[in-house]
């Protein structure tokens, strides 16, 4: 995979636009962002709602019968048995570090970025224990 | 740019498109008849109507909005309806600018909307209007907001594909001034175009700024041919 080969003063700069001190490691970020350990059942919650995560706007997750998901994204039904913990949490937290053409938004990122709406500028579009909750209920997605 | 250009319309509930379809359903029409009104009321200071200088054989405007935005010649910029609406009355009326979203302004830009129903949108990207086409493309390819998102991403790349209920179109702006459910009222462009930046959570600039009536004639000359529908109704 072509983010393997990268060098590491690239490696650096996309970890500096993140919104801690994060080690980048291949196509994984190994280490809960703050320390944080994740509840599953949480993390259903923010993937579904409109205010949190909302990733049924692209995403298809086989167990959920949330109305209307999305299909901008690939399915993520046995998501857990395909990707690590840390595969998934550096997926949401920069997705745009690993395909950076993509429309996935990247969760957990605030450099780098123009025209931030006031209300948002400086802030991540979700928490640490957010992140950690929807990596929690992904894992459990194992077919 | 997708190869082959559809309106928004056809990626519409069969329910919504009989709503545009019907003159007497299709609640435009409400904002289209106060806006034919404006246009032929003569304003109480004395000065003349719409109406009076632009009949079907004087100065005709039946099909100008297919072809907005334009130049204006005097000043040497862009100006959309809206704009040039709002030129009329200061010129030629002695009236102060409608202000952007009031129902008048809606009216008047429906009504004038309305006329070029059906004819296909043909705009002027030479001479002066050049670097704001210019101008509207690097908008529209413009990664932005805290999604860091582009148009060009949703509206090039991904129409056709399922954003949860909505189905993404290729982002035209032929249907507008439209109705939109969820604005349970009448909008312009404008008002649209800040919808998707709020939606990326990029700051939405503001109505009527150089920069959207940029994307605005972007968008135009993008879905050349394509047929005029306002007043169009969206979800
Ligand atoms: C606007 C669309 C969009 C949203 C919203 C979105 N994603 Fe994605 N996601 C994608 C796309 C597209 C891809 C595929 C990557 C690519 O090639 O562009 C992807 C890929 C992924 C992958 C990797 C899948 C795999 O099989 O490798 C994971 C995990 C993921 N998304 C999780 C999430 C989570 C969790 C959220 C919400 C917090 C979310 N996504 C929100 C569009 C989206
Ligand atoms: C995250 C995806 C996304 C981005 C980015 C985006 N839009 Fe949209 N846009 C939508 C959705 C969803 C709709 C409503 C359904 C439709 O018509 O596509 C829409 C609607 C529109 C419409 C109305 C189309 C119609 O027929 O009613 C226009 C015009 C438009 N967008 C232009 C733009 C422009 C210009 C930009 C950049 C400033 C932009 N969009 C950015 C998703 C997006
Ligand atoms: C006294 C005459 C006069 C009045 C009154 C007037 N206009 Fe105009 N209108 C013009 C002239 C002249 C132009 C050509 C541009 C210019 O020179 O300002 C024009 C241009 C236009 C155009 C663009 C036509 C094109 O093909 O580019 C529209 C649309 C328009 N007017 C609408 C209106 C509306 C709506 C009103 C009332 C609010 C109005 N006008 C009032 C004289 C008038």
């Amino acid at each position: 995979m072509l983010s393997l080969l990268l060098l590491p003063a690239c490696e650096q700069a996309r970890e500096d636009r993140l919104a801690g001190s994060i080690q980048i490691v291949g196509d994984s970020i190994p280490q809960p962002l703050d320390g944080k350990s994740g509840d599953p059942v949480r993390g259903q919650q923010v993937f579904v709602s409109r205010e949190d995560g909302h990733c049924v706007l692209c995403h298809q997750v086989g167990s959920l019968d949330a109305e209307f998901q999305g299909n901008v994204g690939p399915a993520l039904t046995g998501i857990g048995a395909r990707l690590t913990a840390g595969q998934i949490r550096y997926r949401i937290v920069d997705a745009q570090g690993i395909w950076p053409d993509t429309v996935m938004p990247s969760y957990y990122r605030t450099g780098d970025l123009r025209q931030v709406g006031n209300e948002y500028s400086g802030k991540p579009a979700l928490g640490a224990q957010q992140i950690e909750d929807i990596v929690a209920f992904l894992e459990t997605q194992t077919n | 740019m997708p190869a082959d250009i559809r309106s928004g319309y056809e990626f519409l509930q069969p329910e919504t498109q009989s709503l545009q379809d019907d003159d007497f359903a299709n609640p435009g029409f409400l904002w289209i008849d106060k806006g034919e009104t404006l246009f032929n009321q003569h304003p109480d200071n004395g000065k003349r109507a719409c109406a009076s200088c632009h009949t079907e054989d004087i100065r005709s405007i039946a099909d100008a909005a297919a072809h907005y935005p334009a130049i204006d010649e005097q000043t040497g910029k862009l100006v959309n309806l809206e704009g040039r609406i709002n030129l009329c009355r200061e010129r030629y009326q002695d009236l102060p600018p409608l202000e952007y979203e009031s129902d008048d302004l809606l009216g008047l830009t429906a009504y004038i909307s309305s006329l070029a129903r059906g004819v296909p949108i043909a705009v002027d990207i030479t001479g002066p209007a050049r670097k704001y086409f210019d101008a509207g493309e690097d908008y529209f390819f413009l990664r932005k907001g805290q999604f860091n998102l582009a148009c060009s991403q949703c509206h090039n790349e991904h129409w056709g594909d399922k954003l949860r209920g909505d189905t993404i179109s290729q982002g035209h702006g032929n249907a507008f001034p439209a109705y939109r459910m969820e604005w349970q009222t009448f909008g312009s462009l404008h008002r649209r175009l800040r919808d998707c930046d709020t939606g990326i959570r990029a700051e939405p600039l503001e109505y009527g700024s150089e920069t959207y009536t940029a994307v605005e004639l972007y968008l135009a000359k993008r879905a050349e041919g394509l047929a005029m529908e306002s007043p169009g109704i969206r979800r």
